[in-house]
């Protein structure tokens, strides 16, 4: 599998998920800088965390217009995986990746601890290395993670099943409780309707490595190479 | 207004905070009049918070050397060698007065600041922390700087990408009108990679980059070196206003110039922005510096010259580059869209030159400027300390009630609400998040870590300063030591009250003794620190806050040690009290949370004991033998160990503690803590501590979900959680 990470001036899970996707792929990603126009000949291209142009304005609303979202538009179309994640999920999702939007959460707080995600969907190359289902433990850290959507685009969402995770309790209850921002329907995590994009507020970037107290989130990445190899 | 033509007025000398005996000296060393500008160059670079004028005289008693330390206090953060030809740079300073007028800026400036700080150095910041306090929680306005506060450290530390892994919180009456921002920030460097903030080389460019300056925070230093009176809110204008992205940007475009070899010195514009930047950096080069204010990068129309050089704009930096470098530098500052510009040139004169729209309009030599700073040998008295309170004379509450109370209340419930509120884990090096006694951040890319705390109890620095300055630095050596980090040095932010008047200069001069004095018996120098005095409002002081920030190694990550209780039959050891004395409750939060005493005595640090217990602890890390560590602050052992107990959902059985028991409980003895190791190992631990010369005791046993004294009486985990947990969420709500 061959990768790149997008880096926005305000990135700064870059590093992290540069680092996560090394330790499965073999080899680094390439990073590609914001204002260069062509991206390398890849199989997956990570947005990653931050706050892109520092989201003065709506999180992820300029870096969706930047130089190098268009071409990530275009990857995208062509079937290039595209994995957004905390503040790369804002950005694709203002760019029209995926449906929805993501608010500020319901407390109005930033919010950084571990939750627990449950598998919903594990046939898609980002959730090859989990079970459906599997309950999963990762970071979130964000203010905006709240993701809302009108009702018919909620129903089709969920019809066609393009929840990939969703906050749960350690047993996999999606319970209001275990909902630390408010999200519709505890969705953490969606794909497009090709599976081939996935936005998700967590970061499993940050659990792939046992000094950091879990590796569950190792999975998503291992999974990932294997799938696109 | 021409601020070059104006006549200096008493009243102008006044409001710029300078004494009359001061402007005479003025105007000895200028040989005229000066003119506004130069005035207040003169006021800031003469200003408490610049010249620690009332401070010097004691600062310079500290031990700051130590075969580690590469650079002590004088530059913009200490250095540290951590092996492997690394080197740990870090600093605190604090952001009290803006914080309590804008609370959310005022914090989201002093990360900002410190940050650049550490930056400006060479060094990647890794880890942030901060040390805050607040006034009662029932005064109107706590919950107000509480939330403005948070989310200000949290806005800018989340953004800029460097994660926030812990810090200390205490809520005190003395705090009300006057509040207390810590922050501190630890960078990693290679060790011949540091840059310092000499300038040589005359005719070497003068290089600002960063942010516009506009017209914010004019005068911030002579404010953070005042009383605060009524008055204090209006003072909202020169508070800063921050702009974490820029920071981001500016991390990264000096790391990228810091790669390169262009930069000959560098230095952050922080209090007195422009005007203590090119100073010091002349001033410790032994140059002159010429500059045209013409080309200082504004944010607003006809800023005149004094706006200029007293700005406090945030998010900008002072560069001397090396001859010819000026194109390579440009290129990267505007590939990180931030301004750059060459705003002068360095001279042979010793002469600060200032020029606007063709004309001169400060000169002033520096060297006679710095060296006339003043340094006053304030009156002090002593603090009388109140006899030692026996535990026959404290009332013996049932221990169930006492310790639930205790859980629960303000100075000891969990922080939990503040720091999820701050990014702890970015970079992906955090092995040690917050609520454990120290924070330990892996030094990237290796399986070594650093172990960072910060500590200070004011109630005991108020009681006897000299004894709880010791105790400060000691609880970060033992935090640090807890988690099995090897202690290093300390950044120390000595925050008092008006030190004009003698009770308040003895706290300074004892707590500076008592620091000193821990400082040189652990071997833990201080490498950097701040003063910050005159936090009072209308007469009133703060409690001495003498905050400590300790930064210590793991040479190998694997073997840290946690709080949590782990396996269930463990046998847990209390290591460090000695057996025929009864615990020591004068200044413990018992007597004050359940009797609303705040008398007696405070512990005493007994700093050889300390280090006996403190290596013993750490060598028995270092065997593997020990399955949970805590030290024994706030609230005793009861305490430290339901805190145990919760991080690790496990209760204990315990023996009898000794009588008096409440003492035994809650006493705040120094020099402490609860081990857990496995059964087997447990006579090996003790017979080592023996032979040591070490005092240990088995406490008893982990398991089941309650904490079970020997007579059976026992309280519910769950139970604890919930009052330990609750009390800041529900206090924040505003329900409680």
């Amino acid at each position: 599998m061959k990768a790149a990470v997008i880096v926005f001036p305000g990135s700064n899970c870059d590093r992290d998920i540069a680092i996560a996707l090394e330790q499965s792929m073999g080899k680094p990603p390439a990073m590609v800088w914001h204002r260069d126009s062509e991206l390398p000949k890849v199989d997956l291209i990570a947005v990653p965390g931050g706050f892109s142009y520092g989201d003065y304005l709506r999180c992820g609303a300029m870096a969706a217009h930047s130089p190098i979202m268009r071409e990530v538009k275009r990857a995208a179309e062509k079937g290039t995986r595209i994995l957004g994640i905390c503040n790369g999920f804002q950005v694709i999702t203002e760019a029209g990746l995926l449906d929805g939007v993501l608010m500020r959460n319901k407390d109005l707080r930033f919010i950084c601890k571990d939750v627990h995600l449950r598998v919903e969907d594990a046939k898609s190359p980002f959730t090859a290395g989990y079970k459906k289902d599997e309950v999963i433990r990762v970071p979130i850290a964000h203010a905006e993670g709240n993701f809302f959507t009108d009702e018919d685009t909620l129903k089709r969402i969920e019809d066609k099943g393009m929840v990939a995770f969703r906050y749960a309790t350690p047993e996999g209850d999606v319970t209001q409780d275990a909902n630390p921002n408010g999200s519709l329907n505890n969705i953490a995590g969606i794909f497009n309707d090709k599976r081939t994009v996935l936005g998700m507020m967590p970061h499993p970037e940050r659990l792939s490595d046992p000094t950091l107290g879990g590796t569950d989130g190792r999975k998503m990445f291992d999974g990932l190479v294997e799938a696109l190899s | 207004m021409n601020h070059q033509a104006k006549k200096i007025t008493a009243e102008d000398v006044k409001t710029h905070g300078l004494s009359e005996s001061e402007y005479a000296k003025i105007l000895e060393i200028m040989g005229r009049e000066p003119n506004l500008v130069e005035l207040g160059i003169f006021s800031v670079m003469w200003s408490e918070h610049c010249s620690y004028k009332s401070s010097k005289k004691w600062l310079k008693t500290l031990p700051t050397t130590a075969p580690w330390v590469i650079c002590g206090p004088g530059e913009n953060a200490g250095v540290i060698d951590i092996g492997d030809g690394l080197a740990a740079i870090f600093k605190m300073e604090s952001h009290n007065h803006p914080s309590f007028i804008e609370p959310y800026q005022g914090a989201a400036t002093g990360v900002g600041g410190i940050l650049r700080d550490v930056f400006t150095m060479g060094a990647r910041p890794i880890a942030n922390m901060n040390a805050l306090r607040f006034g009662s929680p029932d005064h109107p306005k706590t919950r107000h700087l509480v939330s403005g506060v948070v989310s200000g450290i949290g806005g800018y530390g989340n953004c800029v990408g460097v994660p926030t892994v812990g810090g200390e919180v205490n809520f005190h009456p003395s705090y009300n009108g006057n509040i207390l921002v810590n922050a501190m920030t630890v960078g990693l460097a290679d060790q011949d990679k540091i840059f310092y903030s000499a300038a040589a080389g005359a005719g070497n460019s003068v290089v600002y980059v960063g942010s516009k300056t506009g017209r914010d925070g004019i005068h911030g230093a002579t404010m953070a070196s005042a009383e605060f009176g009524a008055d204090s809110e209006e003072k909202r204008p020169t508070v800063q206003v921050g702009d974490p992205f820029t920071e981001k940007l500016l991390i990264e475009a000096c790391m990228e110039l810091m790669a390169t070899d262009a930069i000959q010195s560098i230095q952050d514009m922080g209090a007195a922005g422009l005007t203590s930047s090119s100073f010091e950096m002349a001033s410790k080069g032994g140059m002159g510096v010429e500059i045209d204010l013409d080309k200082v990068p504004q944010r607003e129309e006809n800023m005149t010259a004094y706006e200029m050089m007293l700005s406090e704009s945030q998010e900008r930096m002072l560069i001397i580059l090396k001859p010819g470098k000026e194109d390579l530098a440009r290129k990267i500052f505007e590939k990180w869209e931030l301004d750059f510009a060459v705003i002068g040139t360095l001279t042979t004169t010793g002469r600060m030159v200032l020029k606007h729209h063709g004309e001169v309009v400060g000169d002033l030599p520096i060297d006679p400027l710095a060296q006339a700073s003043p340094e006053y040998d304030r009156p002090w008295v002593k603090t009388e300390v109140d006899p030692v309170v026996k535990a026959g004379d404290v009332k013996d509450i049932d221990w169930r009630h006492a310790l639930r109370n205790l859980m629960g209340c303000p100075d000891i419930a969990s922080r939990r609400w503040i720091w999820e509120q701050y990014d702890h884990m970015v970079m992906a090096d955090t092995a040690q998040r917050p609520g454990g006694d120290a924070a330990v951040v892996r030094i990237h890319d290796t399986d070594r870590a650093l172990a960072i705390s910060t500590d200070c109890t004011p109630r005991y620095v108020k009681a006897d300063p000299f004894e709880g300055g010791k105790q400060a630095v000691a609880e970060t050596w033992r935090n640090i030591t807890a988690v099995g980090g090897r202690p290093l040095a300390i950044t120390d932010n000595l925050n008092f009250g008006n030190p004009t008047k003698p009770p308040i200069m003895g706290q300074i001069v004892e707590a500076i003794r008592g620091i000193g004095e821990a400082c040189k018996a652990l071997d833990y120098p201080v490498i950097s620190g701040n003063v910050s005095l005159y936090n009072e409002t209308d007469g009133k002081p703060i409690l001495p806050t003498p905050a400590i920030g300790g930064v210590g190694v793991l040479d190998d990550i694997d073997r840290m040690t946690t709080v949590a209780f782990k396996n269930a039959g463990d046998v847990v050891i209390l290591v460090g009290q000695a057996d025929d004395a009864e615990g020591w409750l004068g200044q413990s939060l018992y007597l004050r949370e359940l009797l609303s005493r705040e008398d007696g005595a405070p512990p005493p640090v007994d700093l050889a004991h300390e280090r006996r217990v403190g290596d013993f602890v750490r060598g028995l890390m270092h065997m593997g033998m020990i399955t949970a560590c805590h030290d024994l602050s706030d609230g005793g052992l009861a305490v430290g160990l339901a805190e145990m107990a919760l991080a690790g959902n496990l209760g204990c059985l315990l023996q009898d503690p000794g009588t008096p028991r409440h003492s035994r409980l809650f006493g705040e003895d120094q020099g402490r803590y609860v081990l857990t190791v496995k059964a087997a190992d447990a006579d090996t631990v003790l017979a080592e501590a023996g032979t040591l010369n070490v005092p240990a005791k088995m406490l008893g046993v982990t398991g089941g979900r309650d904490i079970v004294l020997a007579d059976g009486t026992s309280v519910e985990i769950a139970e604890l959680r919930q009052l330990h947990e609750g009390w800041f969420p529900t206090y924040m709500s505003g329900k409680s």
